[in-house]
């Protein structure tokens, strides 16, 4: 016999999202001299390669970039210039990477 | 309706709406170069991946295509870091990958995701949670100003036979409850209206216990506007931050944290308690960031009040709702990575 009130909810879930195992990919910013930023990806899974997605996103974004490998972090795509909303937009448009994965830092 | 709603009750008013109004036009404007640079250049590409994947369905892990160049650099790469697992690491690469170049795609889902887009900002705002919370409210007077304003103007229509002078504004009748004249007075033989009665107790019920009136005036959660001044060329001045973490009752140096974690650059506070932060920013960019912050480290997850407190329990920090008493976990500040900049000398040294 099995209640349907005491079935499959978690109080102690997360309220918002429910996944509590969502790897952000973190968009950030960076400002370098003068009016001139840097832009960094951090968290790409690991199904993405992120040679490709520089290549692409060179292209696509007239910039140039570079992929960093940090220690901890894996790799990290960098891009010169502001392309947080156009790398966002590219990578839910074309790569399946919901929306609420993303996290745009900055200002 | 809902844009004025969230005109009036975002903390820092206009700038938010420029804000949003600026990220749909940048979501859309990118879309379509994305449309047509996908369109025109990538068709080779998009040829090839698509070959790929066809062939790939069907005999999964090794195949030798001579048109995939970057296929099989891929593979390999992945090899290297990882060691193992290749053929479903394969398989998920290609999925993973060539719907990049795919133009089908991105128009479907570029167009509902501007709709979300819209929504998710949307959803930022205290206003638009606010009103999904109590029905009742809308009917209080302190609700919503438009749909006031209105009934306002049907009951004046109704009054004006009895008294030509029927306030119009909300703080002309807040004023005459708080002084006593006009319907109030002693000597005013007029009987009350309901909602005039249900206005003067929602506006006692926020003197009194501003915590129970929920969201009638609550809705509007203010604090004062970042003051950012520039000191040299290369710093920013934030100097009400102590104000600011006073009014959200946050210590100042977690604000300070966050800050520049989210901003990428680090700084100090001077002997005033003003912030000084490395890097130039505007006071529109700060704003942001503390509305980030407002909703990450302030905002109940379950009421949406900004009355609550943030604790610290092993390492964990939670955030604990004083209205409804709800309590969630919150991540603990994380700078993530930083690219190094400026010259490679200095770094070495």
């Amino acid at each position: 016999m099995s209640l349907d009130n005491l079935k499959s909810f978690d109080p102690f879930a997360e309220t918002d999202g429910g996944d509590d195992k969502k790897d952000y990919i973190h968009i950030r910013i960076q400002q370098r001299n003068g009016r001139k930023t840097l832009t960094t990806i951090q968290g790409l899974p690991k199904e993405i390669d992120p040679k490709r997605v520089l290549k692409f996103a060179k292209k696509e974004f007239a910039t140039n970039g570079s992929i960093v490998v940090d220690p901890d972090l894996g790799d990290v795509i960098q891009l010169q210039g502001d392309q947080r909303q156009k790398i966002s937009d590219l990578m839910v448009a074309s790569m399946g990477i919901k929306k609420s994965n993303i996290k745009i830092h900055g200002f | 309706m809902s844009d004025e709603e969230q005109k009036k009750s975002v903390a820092f008013g206009e700038t938010t709406d420029l804000e949003n109004g600026e990220k749909v036009e940048t979501n859309e404007g990118s879309t379509a170069e994305g449309h047509s640079v996908a369109g025109t250049n990538i068709s080779a590409d998009e040829m090839s991946s698509r070959i790929e994947n066809g062939e790939a369905e069907a005999e999964a892990p090794a195949t030798f295509d001579p048109s995939a160049m970057k296929k099989k650099k891929k593979p390999k790469k992945e090899k290297e870091s990882e060691n193992g697992e290749e053929a479903p690491k394969e398989n998920g690469d290609g999925e993973g990958f060539d719907p990049k170049s795919l133009k089908k795609k991105k128009t479907k889902k570029v167009k509902t995701e501007d709709g979300e887009a819209a929504e998710g900002d949307g959803e930022i705002d205290f206003s638009k949670l606010k009103p999904k919370k109590t029905t009742k409210k809308k009917k209080a007077p302190a609700g919503d100003d438009d749909e006031f304003q209105k009934r306002l103007e049907e009951l004046g229509l109704e009054d004006k036979k009895d008294e030509p002078a029927v306030p119009q504004t909300q703080e002309e009748i807040e004023a005459e409850l708080a002084q006593g004249t006009g319907v109030w007075a002693q000597d005013n033989a007029t009987p009350f209206k309901y909602s005039q009665l249900l206005k003067r107790f929602y506006i006692n019920l926020y003197e009194d216990h501003p915590e129970l009136s929920g969201d009638g005036r609550l809705k509007n959660y203010k604090i004062p506007p970042p003051q950012v001044a520039r000191e040299g060329n290369k710093k920013s001045i934030f100097a009400n931050l102590p104000e600011i973490a006073k009014k959200m009752k946050r210590n100042p140096e977690h604000i300070i944290q966050f800050i520049f974690a989210e901003l990428g650059t680090n700084g100090s506070v001077d002997g005033a308690g003003r912030l000084v932060i490395k890097g130039r920013f505007q006071q529109k960019q700060l704003e942001s960031v503390l509305r980030r912050y407002i909703v990450e480290y302030l905002t109940c997850g379950t009421c949406k009040s900004p009355n609550t407190t943030l604790m610290k329990e092993n390492r964990l920090f939670f955030v604990n709702c004083n209205i409804c008493g709800s309590r969630k976990s919150v991540s603990a500040i994380k700078t993530g990575f930083q690219a190094a900049l400026g010259k490679r000398k200095k770094q070495q040294a």
